[in-house]
């Protein structure tokens, strides 16, 4: 320390703690991920107006033209009309519902997995599994929808040809991409084994952190695999759960888009499962043009998403102070 | 000697053999389940055209041929090209996101920087917040023209909240602050701190956060569905490519009356099809499980609130 100060009087540039030419440098080194930022993150903040105009374009002028003068504001009506339509009851039913399973499944599979996961006896057997189990995770879901394909196309799939489901009715073989019952729960399906590879290894990383030492001591004392498990394991995942939680909870409103409208190939049959949110605000604004209908689910989706992870939040902090993300 | 005795003494915490065996099964059958539809497509492509018609899609074909490849190796005007363009893409993209990434990173890691806790939030509120759909479309579309162009497919997904946070939190655990005092005390700007102190000591954690950069841009199809037009083929990424392979399969088999035979025998064959899909893939399935261990250590310090 001593030697810091004894050599400041030396410089002749400006001091070295925290000084301002220091700062503006740093700003510097940061300022094109600032003007990223401002330019793909916060520009769009503004477009929520968009929900509450009623967006007309005029051909030869620009969007920004059009959105200031040839729109008018139309207040909540957009989202009146949103309610309104047959399409609102069924995005908010998909979303929510799928989401409360994949939440639920989505810690108890991977936590558990990742218990039972540290008990294999053979290392090298235990470590293939896991590289195994990770591909999906790094396949996109355009190849996910082609893997299904495989199995579910109407002559050719696999299951038809080996298992030969038929229709009653018409006698042709089952058309698997127009059976919603089906799907409803192949969803699931989908989304579990995509994550569980990812989602496995957060959990047996926070294991693996946990000392070993408390496992001797309890061993000591007599306990059990599963009084291990329940006493020491869990309760030191608790932070990681909740982070984990409090994030899924968050983006309650989210979906995500590959999964229900890449991997079902889009099929008009599905809509009544597969139209969640983030599906209904793609198609409204790419393939209806309905910029008014889109922007107001998306206004909705952002902000309820937003309360909601504040919300998740505050009463995980209230369970435990150390757990919450902010 | 202490661990061989802290072996020993774990080694009576083990479970039952016969647990042993149910648990090994278990993460076999689950491992098969995530391996096999990557294998059944895989054997597709090796098949021959003539036992998908008779047979269809299955794990024992007919006959094997490579005339899918063959195929495929001929379209290097569609394929080669789309190939390219995913590669271009996802290289420009990394360097791009790791630049912004680490900057930002190292920016909100320095202790004494003024405007470190606005940053943060800065950052941060993205997390929670977004425009929406609608709103960056028209702003990428329109008023940044970014429509058609390849920038479309760069520039929006660049940067990462979360890698920031990553990265910040990596400078702050694993960079020693003497370092950085004394190479100021030599009269050092940040910057050339920043660009020969810091990021040659700090590897691991660019080559993590690249990865991630790397995977999500060579999977990316979202950017290209939304900014580029159906009929400019020589901008699509691979995965596009089969995107829209699909969309127009699915437009002539409904259509099929109405097409003439010439049309009908552009539609590429069964096998062609998952031969792309192999092709696609290949890169990313040979080469995660060396990079395996980097994403592990991205994830724990991800999960670890910085």
């Amino acid at each position: 320390m001593s030697l810091t100060k004894a050599k400041q009087p030396a410089k002749k540039k400006s001091g070295s703690n925290g000084s301002s030419f220091d700062n503006l440098e740093i700003f510097l080194l940061h300022l094109p991920t600032t003007i990223w930022y401002l330019i793909f993150c916060y520009a769009p903040m503004f477009g929520v107006v968009i929900a509450f105009k009623n967006y007309k374009p005029r051909p030869g002028k620009s969007f920004l033209w059009a959105l200031l003068n040839n729109s008018k504001w139309v207040g909540f009506d957009n989202f009146k009309f949103l309610f309104k339509s047959s399409y609102f009851p069924i995005m908010l039913k998909t979303t929510i519902l799928y989401n409360i399973v994949f939440i639920i499944l989505g810690i108890l599979i991977p936590v558990t997995l990742a218990i039972l996961f540290n008990e294999i006896y053979s290392k090298k057997l235990a470590k293939t599994c896991q590289t195994m189990m990770f591909l999906p995770h790094f396949l996109s879901w355009v190849v996910v929808s082609y893997f299904v394909y495989a199995f579910l196309a109407t002559d050719n799939g696999l299951i038809n040809r080996a298992f030969h489901f038929v229709e009653a009715s018409t006698g042709q073989n089952h058309n698997w991409y127009q059976d919603t019952n089906f799907w409803m729960y192949f969803l699931v399906f989908l989304n579990v084994w995509k994550g569980m590879g990812y989602s496995m290894v957060v959990y047996m990383a926070s294991i693996s952190g946990i000392d070993g030492e408390l496992y001797e001591a309890a061993l000591i004392d007599g306990a059990s695999k599963t009084q291990q498990v329940k006493y020491i394991t869990l309760p030191l995942l608790r932070p990681t759960i909740s982070i984990m939680f409090i994030m899924a909870v968050g983006n309650i409103f989210r979906s995500d888009f590959g999964l229900f409208y890449q991997a079902t190939r889009n099929s008009g049959a599905l809509t009544s499962v597969t139209q969640t949110i983030d599906v209904y605000v793609y198609k409204a604004l790419l393939e209806q043009s309905n910029v008014n209908l889109s922007s107001a689910a998306a206004f909705l989706q952002s902000t309820v998403g937003c309360i909601t992870i504040v919300a998740a939040n505050l009463i995980v902090k209230k369970i435990d102070p150390e757990a919450g993300l902010f | 000697m202490a661990k061989k005795a802290k072996n020993s003494v774990l080694k009576y915490t083990r479970v039952k053999p016969l647990t042993n065996v149910l648990i090994s099964c278990l993460f076999i059958f689950l491992a098969l389940i995530c391996l096999m539809p990557a294998l059944l497509v895989l054997i597709v492509s090796f098949s021959s055209e003539a036992s998908i018609r008779m047979k269809g899609y299955s794990f024992i074909p007919n006959e094997l041929s490579l005339a899918a490849y063959a195929y495929l190796a001929r379209q290097t005007g569609y394929i080669g090209r789309a190939f390219l363009n995913s590669i271009g893409v996802t290289v420009v993209g990394t360097v791009i996101g790791l630049v912004t990434t680490s900057t930002m990173g190292f920016a909100l890691s320095r202790p004494n920087y003024r405007l470190r806790t606005f940053f943060t939030w800065f950052i941060f509120i993205p997390m929670l917040f977004s425009g929406g759909l609608v709103a960056s479309y028209m702003i990428n579309a329109h008023i940044l023209r970014l429509k058609d162009t390849y920038w479309a497919l760069i520039l929006p997904i660049c940067c990462s909240s979360f890698y920031c946070i990553i990265m910040r939190t990596f400078f702050q655990t694993t960079v020693p602050d003497a370092i950085i005092e004394s190479a100021k005390i030599d009269g050092a700007r940040m910057i050339r701190i920043f660009v020969q102190i810091v990021l040659p000591i700090s590897l691991p954690a660019i080559a993590t956060i690249g990865l991630f950069l790397t995977f999500a841009y060579w999977n990316d199809w979202m950017m290209a569905k939304y900014y580029i037009s159906g009929n400019k083929h020589d901008l699509f990424p691979l995965q596009y490519v089969l995107i829209s392979l699909e969309e127009n399969i699915s437009f002539l088999t409904r259509n099929a009356q109405n097409m003439t035979a010439g049309t009908a025998s552009n539609v590429p064959s069964e096998t062609v099809r998952m031969a792309m899909v192999v092709v696609s893939v290949v890169p990313i399935a040979l080469s995660y499980p060396f990079f395996q261990k980097y994403f592990v250590s991205g994830l724990t310090i991800g999960a670890v609130k910085g």
